[in-house]
């Protein structure tokens, strides 16, 4: 049960992306660049996936989901050092290539080996950052 | 050929739909940063198979449906430097930040989280400044 909402969510989110645009990254790039040929595209696809998300989180309240007990706890309010930094890097690496990692795997399939080669430095980004905040706040514990 | 911002809103509310799904039935929240990087750094090793299965339907779906679209194109660049770098930078980001486009974008800004939103507006802002740069100025993108 719980394979099969993987699953069909992770249709629904591929089928969204393709059909939406978000693959290619020209649309992505299009819409940071206000100061070129602005595309405005992007705006409509977070508009329209934000409309059911906001009816679903409205309609937790007193419900449980189908296979777990409960939903996801409040998120902290805190903003962090890492929130920030975290988000500006990616942000910059999203403008240089207009992917993200959605979209990066919505089109591994059908796109081509420069897909891999984002993909694969993208998958040791994240499997080097444990070890990057290891490093970094080590101090904290000492 | 419908307009490009009527595909967006259908393929964003398919998006959406997406999150509902994950959301209601399994009370989890659609990241795709998380989804990945939960496999690739171990932290989500208990629930691999679920994170498989989503990133089968993600990988899955396009590919079955690009021969349908001809005109497709990904335009992706063509210089293994700029992919590589982007690719660290989106992958030490995300994992940062607990979240990209779909984690805080789409499921962080529709519940009001400040954190999504906060988020949000600091890739945005990069993603600016960085077309500006890469593009405009030193003219390599």
């Amino acid at each position: 049960m719980r394979l099969m909402f993987s699953l069909l969510s992770g249709m629904l989110f591929g089928a969204g992306l393709f059909i939406s645009g978000m693959t290619d990254t020209t649309k992505v790039q299009g819409w940071l660049d206000i100061f070129g040929a602005w595309d405005p595209t992007l705006a409509f696809v977070l508009g329209g996936a934000i409309i059911p998300m906001f009816f679903a989180w409205r309609m937790t309240k007193g419900r449980r989901p189908v296979t777990t007990p409960q939903f996801p706890p409040q998120p902290p309010v805190k903003i962090d050092r890492r929130l920030a930094i975290g988000s500006l890097l990616f942000g910059a690496g999203w403008g240089l290539s207009g992917l993200c990692p959605g979209p990066a795997m919505a089109s591994l399939g059908y796109g081509g080996v420069f897909h891999w080669v984002f993909f694969a430095a993208m998958l040791v980004g994240m499997w080097l950052t444990p070890h990057i905040l290891r490093l970094v706040v080590r101090p904290a514990t000492a | 050929m419908e307009p490009d911002w009527i595909w967006g809103l259908a393929g964003g509310f398919l998006i959406g739909l997406g999150g509902v799904v994950l959301l209601w039935g399994n009370g989890r929240i659609m990241g795709a940063s998380g989804i990945i990087g939960g496999l690739v750094d171990g932290s989500g090793r208990s629930e691999w198979a679920d994170r498989l299965a989503f990133l089968a339907g993600t990988f899955g779906v396009p590919l079955l449906l690009y021969p349908f679209f001809s005109e497709v194109d990904t335009h992706i660049s063509q210089s293994a430097a700029v992919l590589v770098a982007a690719g660290l930078l989106v992958g030490i980001g995300t994992r940062l930040a607990n979240g990209c486009t779909s984690g805080h974008g789409v499921c962080g800004i529709s519940r009001l989280s400040v954190r999504g939103i906060v988020a949000t507006l600091l890739y945005l802002l990069a993603g600016g400044a960085s077309v500006l740069l890469f593009r405009h100025i030193w003219g390599i993108i």
